[in-house]
């Protein structure tokens, strides 16, 4: 078994990267809607004005992420399980008018014989891997696990040696220790100019890195705040709820974590609490980050009510989006078109997404089933879908 | 013998009443999965353990191990249980 270790790798900085570029018009966004109760794809027409419905897919089963992959344009993958029913993987071959079943889901290894071995219980995270890598993808899971296809997602393997590595194992925690619906591995991310370089982020357990395509991750959580008492050197109490990678310059990630938004600069090895700047009224603690296709220095968040007893909805029932435009220096409040009051609803970490128009198109998926989106980076948002059940993730991707 | 199926496998049988053989409950999931493939996962997990809201019944008789052993004559209910909103 490859080892463990905690030193922090370096990694020569590599070819810049072209940013994403803006789609042709003839190609259209498509947004993929992830519910407690079932999956909706969006239509988009060329000005993103009029949204066809499709869906549901899935009726009753809950589908915790719906990714298109962009090297194809047309295979989708959905996580899914069932109150009754174990977890698996649905893919499309025809942008979802139908679906097969993967033949063998994420699970974790069976144990030996007298040892308790664990359980998925459901896929929450889907990645598809580098361009060079067709057909293959990543999974995290709950509790935490980390799985790769080959195969277009048919057959799922654990991979790496974090399932089953003691230290891992430990920065985990119980069941208990988790999220309230169960730890999570998430934020799979694959830097476009290196397969071999992979960060991922463990809820809880920090964020790693590893630059030798998962054999060995090493902790990045240097400058990351924990919960006031505890050891910032114990990961198990470090939080991460949703790092992103900047399209046009991947040695900048910024994370939003239980504990404050940051950013860092990499080879830099210390994140760089940036929330400070947010209202102090509204916080800088909520679940999603979203970053700019092409501006690495523009991000969004999503604040949300971490007071008392975490209720977990927009701080004061108003519910907005946040921007900075250099960094995370300044943020401006983005509420135009959002209710006024009396909303307590919010938006989890894989709910809220960019796509790569110009201006872009921000979309986020609420608690209580509503969808909205702005055209213009969040200056005005339209509601586009309401009356679904509880919105767990939103991609936005191209096609056509 | 004749297994009664719940109504969240009826993607993969289409009917609630199916037939299938072995001579232990884990032979006759291992049977019902070559007939209909996918159907052994989403009641039974990695680890050979029924999933928490499935539960079996042999005979009218509730069950928790798979090693069970069968006779052709039995009659086999997989049944859902309680599992929230």
């Amino acid at each position: 078994m490859a080892r463990t270790t905690r030193k922090s790798p370096t990694r020569k900085q590599g070819p810049t990267v072209r940013a994403r570029p803006v789609p042709r018009p003839s190609r259209r966004v498509l947004v993929l809607v992830a519910t407690r109760k079932g999956a909706w794809l969006l239509h988009g027409d060329a000005k993103r004005k009029v949204w066809r419905t499709d869906g549901p897919h899935f009726l009753g089963q809950i589908i915790n992420h719906l990714v298109l992959d962009p090297r194809d344009g047309r295979t989708l993958l959905a996580a899914a399980k069932t109150g009754h029913l174990g977890p698996t993987i649905f893919r499309s071959t025809d942008l979802g008018r139908t679906w097969k079943e993967a033949a063998k889901p994420p699970a974790f290894a069976k144990a030996p014989e007298g040892v308790k071995g664990r359980v998925v219980n459901h896929t929450f995270w889907l990645t598809p891997c580098h361009a060079n890598e067709p057909k293959a993808w990543y999974a995290g899971t709950s509790p935490q696990g980390l799985f790769r296809s080959d195969d277009g997602g048919d057959t799922w393997e654990p991979f790496s040696i974090i399932n089953d590595d003691p230290q891992f194992r430990s920065w985990m925690g119980s069941e208990q220790d988790g999220t309230p619906d169960g730890p999570k591995l998430h934020s799979i991310i694959v830097d476009p100019r290196d397969p071999k370089h992979l960060y991922l982020g463990m809820s809880g357990g920090g964020v790693h890195e590893s630059l030798d395509h998962g054999r060995s991750f090493a902790p990045l959580v240097k400058g990351l705040n924990v919960v006031e008492g505890f050891d910032p050197t114990n990961l198990a109490v470090h939080d991460p709820h949703c790092v992103q990678m900047c399209p046009s310059n991947p040695d900048r990630l910024y994370q939003q974590n239980h504990c404050g938004i940051y950013r860092i600069d990499r080879p830099a090895k210390e994140w760089t609490r940036i929330g400070k700047g947010m209202p102090k009224n509204v916080g800088d603690i909520g679940f999603p980050m979203v970053v700019h296709p092409r501006d690495a220095d523009t991000a969004w968040v999503f604040p949300m009510d971490s007071a008392t007893v975490w209720p977990r909805t927009s701080p004061d029932g108003k519910p907005a989006a946040y921007v900075t435009r250099n960094g995370g220096r300044t943020w401006q409040r983005l509420d135009a078109g959002l209710p006024k009051s009396q909303a307590w609803w919010t938006v989890k970490r894989q709910a809220m997404t960019a796509d790569a128009r110009n201006p872009v198109g921000l979309y986020l998926g609420t608690t209580s089933g509503e969808l909205w989106m702005s055209r213009d980076e969040g200056k005005r948002w339209t509601n586009i879908a309401q009356h679904l059940p509880e919105i767990y993730a939103v991609e936005a991707a191209e096609v056509g | 013998m004749k297994v009664l199926l719940p109504t969240p496998l009826l993607s993969y049988t289409k009917v609630r009443e199916v037939e299938a053989t072995g001579a232990t409950l884990m032979e006759l999931l291992a049977d019902l999965d070559r007939q209909y493939p996918g159907l052994r996962f989403r009641v039974i997990d990695e680890q050979n353990t029924m999933r928490p809201h499935m539960r079996f019944f042999v005979n009218n008789e509730q069950v928790f191990d798979i090693t069970q052993s069968l006779r052709p004559t039995d009659s086999v209910i997989l049944v859902q249980a309680l599992s929230g909103g």
